[in-house]
């Protein structure tokens, strides 16, 4: 449920959900960001720039000159989107990981602390249909969720310098899988050669917020050999 | 005869911008798009562009270009220092938010911004830019935009569109402000900190840090304790946001800003004053004021009044 909409600066709105994280709320959250999406594209509000999805939150940018922000929090209010059916924009995308040891970089200590073997923790992983509550911080990075409850772990103390681009991480309940070379802090414990963002394609980024994902273990050669279309 | 700019030295941090790159924020990708507004659009009007055209924005020392072709109208806005070397050696200093023709052989040596950081330079038809979804602008960290995504390089060779009409030169009158009062508006997680931290952030004065670029201004001053948490879940940001990470020192979130984040947010800056704010350089005390929304909107119309 829609909780609050308050003012961020004189050009940004936020449409608040709760403080929880979890699908059920994502789930509100991903459809309140379709019905702007479309009354945008439709032309049935004017002025707005820029629409972003998190967990429980959604923020929304305008033309100041354009638009203000009461006019936006009206159309809100006054609209019925509750009756769209979010299944009709969810894909269900497979991505391809090796789980090798030349990128599974924090599976050892992951085995400590968790005490399960690598092979159950591959397991648990893959049989994870996983959900996508949003994408960004980098283009398109996506924050990926529920990981089964064994494997919940802190991100690392130091966070690395440099992770590889493709590079798959967990942090408490989440997935994310590294867009771009950066630095970070997640536990990474495999990388996936599919590259899920091009700026020069026609479809910039394979998922959007409400997709789900499926990874399917490959093996090093697999992951060499791999062409992204 | 093809015509061009040769760029002998590009710069510290010279990019392409237009005014952004909208609607895909949901995919992590920020509107980003040049650092002041106003200068940016100044630069355009004073060749008679339409103000959105695509132009060279650069930081605190600006590129050195050398015309190859035919004459053409330029101009350079902001508060800028720089020479135009005739082809016959002669140099003439130039003069900014005034445009001029250079002709070919003559290079345009942009030495420095004047107590600020950003200037442009326009040219008459604008730059041969090719868009990446609808604009310009040029987002380095993440390879997006003209020029492969990247900084000018030396080398590099800048085209432009040649037009066949005549503009003259014109001048702007143009008053830059000088104070270092940033109206801000309340931040969403205001309440994380102590009434007295409150306070102190909008009565002290805070100091840009050299860590400031076109993603952050890192400021320094009196510490702001957060009594409620360090982190909040993360959430999408809007350019302007001041948020303030476990240190207690408060960073303004800029045009090419991380489209999520999951740190408290004390304050967010009013449209009206962010090309003033993007200006200041490092070492300048500023100091905020916080403001309602309807004096943040009525501070817009007056904005919006000198483009």
């Amino acid at each position: 449920m829609l909780k609050k909409i308050s003012n961020i600066g004189d050009c940004g709105i936020t449409c608040d959900f709760g403080d929880e994280v979890n699908k059920t709320i994502n789930k509100e959250v991903i459809k309140l960001f379709n019905f702007v999406r479309d009354s945008v594209k439709t032309g049935k509000i004017k002025g707005i720039l820029n629409y972003t999805p998190s967990y429980n939150k959604l923020i929304i940018n305008f033309e100041l000159g354009q638009i203000k922000s009461q006019q936006i929090i009206e159309f809100i209010k006054s609209s019925d989107y509750s009756k769209i059916n979010l299944n009709e924009n969810k894909n269900i995308i497979e991505v391809p990981i090796c789980y090798d040891e030349e990128f599974a970089l924090d599976l050892k200590r992951l085995e400590e602390k968790t005490k399960l073997n690598f092979n159950e923790i591959i397991k648990k992983h893959i049989e994870t249909d996983f959900f996508v509550y949003m994408i960004g911080f980098v283009p398109g990075q996506p924050f990926l969720g529920d990981l089964d409850n064994s494997l919940y772990h802190d991100r690392l103390d130091t966070p690395r310098i440099k992770i590889n681009k493709g590079s798959v991480g967990i942090v408490e309940k989440f997935c994310t899988i590294y867009t771009f070379d950066s630095p970070g802090g997640w536990n990474i414990i495999g990388r996936t050669p599919f590259e899920l963002f091009n700026i020069n394609k026609k479809n910039t980024s394979v998922l959007s917020p409400g997709d789900t994902v499926k990874f399917k273990s490959i093996t090093k050669e697999q992951f060499f050999s791999f062409k992204n279309e | 005869m093809s015509n061009y700019f040769k760029v002998i030295r590009p710069g510290i941090n010279s990019t392409f911008q237009d005014l952004g790159r909208f609607g895909l924020q949901h995919l992590g990708i920020v509107a980003g798009g040049c650092m002041d507004q106003l200068s940016f659009c100044i630069s355009n009007k004073l060749v008679g562009n339409k103000i959105s055209e695509g132009a060279l924005e650069f930081a605190y020392q600006g590129p050195l270009l050398e015309l190859v072709g035919d004459s053409v109208l330029v101009a350079i806005s902001g508060k800028v220092n720089f020479n135009i070397i005739k082809k016959n050696g002669d140099t003439i200093q130039g003069v900014s938010n005034e445009s001029f023709i250079i002709s070919n052989g003559d290079q345009i040596d942009i030495l420095s911004t004047i107590n600020s950081v950003y200037g442009y330079f326009s040219i008459l038809g604008g730059f041969k830019l090719n868009d990446v979804k609808g604009s310009v602008s040029t987002l380095v960290r993440a390879k997006i935009g003209p020029n492969k995504g990247d900084k000018l390089k030396s080398t590099d060779k800048i085209f432009f569109n040649r037009l066949s009409k005549k503009e003259k030169t014109k001048k702007i009158q143009f008053e830059f402000e000088q104070d270092n009062i940033i109206r801000v508006m309340q931040g969403l997680q205001i309440h994380y900190f102590l009434k007295k931290s409150q306070e102190d952030f909008f009565s002290k004065e805070y100091k840009v840090t050299k860590l400031t670029d076109r993603m952050g201004m890192r400021l320094e001053g009196q510490k702001l304790e957060n009594t409620v948490n360090k982190n909040i879940k993360s959430e999408g940001i809007t350019k302007g946001s001041i948020q303030v990470p476990g240190d207690g020192q408060p960073i303004i979130l800029l045009s090419d800003h991380p489209t999520i984040g999951g740190y408290p947010k004390i304050a967010n800056v009013i449209t009206a004053d962010y090309d003033k704010l993007v200006q200041k350089i490092p070492g300048t005390n500023i100091k905020f004021k916080l403001v309602d929304l309807a004096v943040a909107e009525s501070a817009f119309q007056e904005y919006i009044k000198k483009f």
